[in-house]
């Protein structure tokens, strides 16, 4: 039976085995950190700013309410029309309904990680809505047919030659290795999208509440396009998006473009208060704001992991995770990747189906250092794991470890059974690395030690007393 | 029948009723509690500033040059126009967007490029046909070498991200040391009646999407020029 | 000062020699050593793994074994973490969390005790050699300890430190992980195993031991004349 758990075992046995991704991920994240590591260094002090950054996120989720209503009626006070979907299907429906009553027939669309959470762009397509995502990492992959590989770097792992193939299939543009010519040959498309498009759909990295505002990080560009030549702009967020005061942002673009890229700020930071105001000369007439709840209600009444929601989707956790570093993006099965993915998933799509990603990790907290907001994620891994545990063992590990915490808490037993096991050693080498094996799952691809002749135990006894 | 609003918020307010999450623990004091609000003003944690004038235009000229912004120091606006004849020249420039400020005026008085001003609106193809678009801006912040636009300011949303070449033309009275600045500044001068777009421009448009390699003029402007002239 | 030894129950089946080298250094520093014998193991296996119930069972061991203890010393970053970090946690709302508590404050790493606690660096240890440095995960960000180990090896004569790209970079062992996962915690030691032999050392030292099982089985499969030890060992060497 195919379950999510062993659909990732098989992804990640088979990503794992791939040298040449790996070595390709690896190269492509080495770059980050150097630049990661020069625009923290600029910080007079990056530890107090995370600091400061997690306070700040702990009072807007710890009054999610009180802000979410705020920013709602500062920005409807100026046109804009708020949607509050409880649910993914909602939010789809919503924006099929404005496309429809709009007589919308081109959408572009810059990234947003929240409509690939709510598959918004199949529910257009199956309506016969062209869809067309403008970040150039989308881009890629949506003509790859491909879901993002990397939250925050969609198109990460392919090389510059499989997108000169790519684009020559698909757009019968001439082969080339440069990254730049690639780059002009999106952009040559995507400038007639821009031009065409009644709708444009985005995404949001921070709500403002004391000003009715989102904010959007980019380094393209695609994005202010897609805000400024449609008629329409329809803006999807999570409703844990929400910061406090105007002035967080001062705080958070510099830590988002840091964390996420190596950037002191990216590119662009563009401030959104409603659709085209009186005496405004461009922008969408229409401005439609979707806050989704799709279950992050569910993380907020986990007190002990509500901090998940200060999640400011930097990618910081995955560039540093062993983990997705060698199993890569696409083994996860999700829409979120990396740490902070298996952390949340369980949440927002059941804990025993997805588990087996809490599990698949050395709890090293690589991931919780480079968390710009602080969010304990490699704690909270255990914590998934003690809560599957407790709310559905399973019966070989609950056995076992009723048995060791027996013999460990008769410690007589415990040291017959360890002498036993020496007694028994010798016979390790005829089935080592066999099925027969007890220990194949590490003798495989490791060297087993073996055990001292005598315990410490056993040789403090005989020579102290 | 309870919609959505409700929906939601009830939620929240049952996930938050005498559920408190721990606060999280700060790394850079030995304070296990601090009940007290902190101060929410981030300088002192961001890259530091000076506080003369000519410490924050130096900044900004440093900023610029690793973002690839090209930044100019103009004694005078002949200075600046001479700067522009050249950009004309070079690019073969046929048609120059803009919009209508004392400045953008003056530093196009002896060009002869066809002007496009989008005071009163345009058609977006003939926007996009365009060499270059010249803006105003709010302000520029010397922390990041960003530039605050906004829609009054540089004359709507597209005009300052559509053409290729993106020319700002601002005054030194206009430097503000960091980003905290520059949004009280938005603060002061608009109060409640924001315009609908405001962004911080930080160098010309680029991507690392293949390969992680930088290539600038993603969807954006391949190039920016600041003209900074004094007071 | 006396000191009650804490040796998790790998080292105890399977590196005793780490532990007396622990006992070794700490009595030439002038400290009594004792070792409660009462004591098998912390319970990071069934905690870890999700089994809270039986996580508290051997935990609760540990507890009596250390009663009456003054200070409590391991060699592994990842057992003391255990008591020292996820004990309160493990315990809270039990009616020995008080208890988990005090062990908890009393429970030092090795490294850290001697360099924290002791404020010793020079142990006059001598050991000739290239030695690389692996800083186990759960010493390094549960509790902290980066300086102290570089701190001690940088006082022993004839020994040069060189610093591995990956030094902070996960084994990949995470107890039950490893046999859960191999693929993943195997690609994982590969990664680890060639950063260490990217520095050209004779000898990968780690303040954990578990760390250095799943290393040195990696190193063993690669046939490598790389040699590990725990630093305990080096310090103990004259």
């Amino acid at each position: 039976m195919t379950t999510f758990a062993s659909e990732f075992k098989k992804m990640a046995g088979r990503y794992t085995a791939d040298l040449t991704h790996r070595a390709f991920i690896k190269k492509a994240l080495s770059g980050y950190y150097q630049k990661r590591d020069d625009s923290k260094a600029s910080f007079q002090s990056w530890q107090g700013a995370r600091d400061l950054a997690a306070e700040t996120k702990y009072e807007a989720v710890n009054h999610l309410d009180r802000y979410l209503v705020e920013f709602a009626e500062k920005i409807e006070a100026r046109g804009a029309k708020i949607f509050w979907a409880p649910s993914a299907r909602e939010a789809r429906d919503y924006i099929l309904g404005v496309a429809r009553e709009n007589g919308v027939r081109s959408i572009i669309k810059s990234k947003t990680m929240t409509s690939e959470e709510i598959h918004l762009n199949d529910a257009l397509e199956k309506e016969g809505y062209g869809v067309f995502e403008s970040d150039l990492g989308e881009y890629i992959v949506q003509l790859r047919k491909e879901p993002p590989y990397h939250l925050v770097f969609p198109a990460m792992h392919l090389t510059r030659g499989q997108i000169s193939d790519l684009f020559q299939k698909e757009l019968g543009s001439a082969p080339t290795d440069s990254p730049e010519e690639l780059t002009m040959i999106a952009r040559r498309v995507m400038r007639r999208k821009y031009c065409e498009a009644d709708m444009g759909i985005s995404g949001a990295n921070f709500a403002v509440a004391e000003t009715g505002m989102i904010s959007i990080t980019e380094n393209e560009g695609n994005a202010r396009l897609t805000t400024s030549l449609p008629r329409i702009h329809v803006a999807i967020l999570g409703i844990e998006k929400v910061l406090p005061r105007l002035e967080d942002l001062a705080l958070f673009l510099p830590m988002l473009a840091t964390a996420g890229a190596g950037q002191q700020m990216t590119c662009y930071n563009t401030m959104y208060g409603g659709p085209r105001q009186p005496g405004e000369i461009d922008g969408p007439e229409q401005m439609h704001v979707v806050l989704l709840d799709n279950r992050r209600t569910e993380l907020l009444a986990d007190a002990e992991q509500r901090d998940t929601l200060g999640c400011i989707r930097c990618g910081a956790c995955l560039n540093v995770c062993p983990i997705f570093k060698n199993v890569g993006g696409y083994s996860y099965g999700t829409t979120y990747q990396g740490p902070i993915g298996s952390v949340i998933t369980p949440h927002l799509r059941g804990l025993q189906d997805w588990k087996h990603l809490s599990a698949a990790s050395s709890l090293c907290g690589a991931c919780t250092e480079a968390c710009p907001v602080k969010i304990d994620l490699h704690h909270h891994l255990l914590q998934n794991r003690r809560n599957a545990a407790a709310a559905k063992p399973v019966m070989i590990e609950k056995i076992s470890f009723l048995g060791f915490a027996w013999l460990m808490s008769h410690p007589s037993i415990y040291h017959l059974a360890a002498k036993l096991g020496r007694v028994f050693q010798p016979l390790h080498p005829i089935v080592n690395g066999t099925f027969l094996d007890p220990l194949i799952a590490w003798t495989r691809s490791r060297a087993f030690p073996n055990l001292a002749p005598t315990s410490f135990h056993e040789q403090w006894k005989k020579s102290r007393k | 029948m309870s919609d959505g609003k409700t929906i939601i918020l009830n939620r929240i307010r049952e996930a938050l009723r005498e559920n408190p999450a721990p606060r999280p623990h700060a790394s850079h004091t030995s304070s296990d509690q601090e009940e007290t609000p902190r101060d929410h003003t981030p300088r002192e944690w961001l890259p530091k500033v000076g506080e003369r004038l000519d410490e924050q235009i130096d900044l900004f000229a440093r900023q610029s040059e690793g973002l690839k912004t090209e930044f100019h120091r103009c004694g005078t606006m002949e200075d600046a126009r001479a700067i522009l004849s050249v950009l004309v020249a070079e690019g073969a420039w046929k048609k120059i967007a803009t919009h209508t400020t004392p400045d953008t005026s003056a530093l196009l008085e002896k060009n002869r490029a066809e002007i496009l001003k989008t005071d009163t609106g345009y058609q977006i193809d003939d926007l996009e046909s365009c060499d270059a678009g010249i803006t105003g801006c709010e302000c520029l912040v010397a922390q990041t070498g960003a530039i605050l636009v906004s829609a009054p300011s540089a004359g709507g949303r597209a005009l300052s991200v559509l053409p290729p070449h993106h020319i700002i033309i601002a005054r030194t009275s206009q430097m503000v040391p960091d980003l905290t600045a520059a949004l009280e500044l938005a603060k002061e001068r608009y109060g409640n009646k924001f315009p609908s777009f405001l962004s911080f421009i930080t160098g010309p448009s680029r991507t690392g999407d293949i390969e992680r390699i930088l290539v600038l003029g993603a969807h954006g402007p391949k190039r920016l020029t600041v003209l900074l002239l004094e007071d | 000062m006396r000191i009650s030894l804490f040796v998790p129950c790998f080292v105890d089946q399977i590196y005793p020699q780490v532990a007396w080298s622990v006992v070794r250094v700490l009595e030439e520093l002038g400290h009594q050593v004792d070792f409660p014998e009462g004591q098998s193991c912390c319970g990071q296996p069934p905690f870890n793994t999700g089994y809270w119930d039986e996580a508290r069972t051997a935990a609760r061991v540990a507890l009596a074994a250390f009663r009456d203890s003054e200070v409590v010393v391991g060699p592994s970053g990842s057992c003391v973490a255990m008591m020292k970090v996820f004990y309160p946690q493990l315990f809270k709302g039990d009616s020995q969390e008080l208890e988990a508590r005090e062990l908890a404050a009393k429970t030092h790493e090795f490294s850290s005790f001697l360099v924290n606690t002791l404020g010793v660096t020079d142990l006059g240890a001598k050991f000739e050699g290239k030695v690389t440095f692996h800083d186990g995960c759960h010493g390094l960000r549960e509790l902290g300890v980066k300086k102290e180990p570089r701190a001690l090896l940088a006082n022993v004569r004839g020994l040069e430190l060189l610093e591995m790209a990956e030094a902070e970079s996960c084994c990949g062992f995470g107890g039950t992980f490893a046999v859960k996962f191999p693929t993943i915690s195997t690609a994982m030691d590969e990664v680890k195993c060639a950063s260490i032999l990217e520095t050209g050392a004779d000898v990968v030292v780690s303040n954990d031991s578990s760390c250095l099982m799943q290393i040195r089985g990696m190193l063993d499969k690669q046939k490598s004349t790389i040699r590990s030890l725990h630093l305990a060992e080096v310090l103990a060497s004259r």
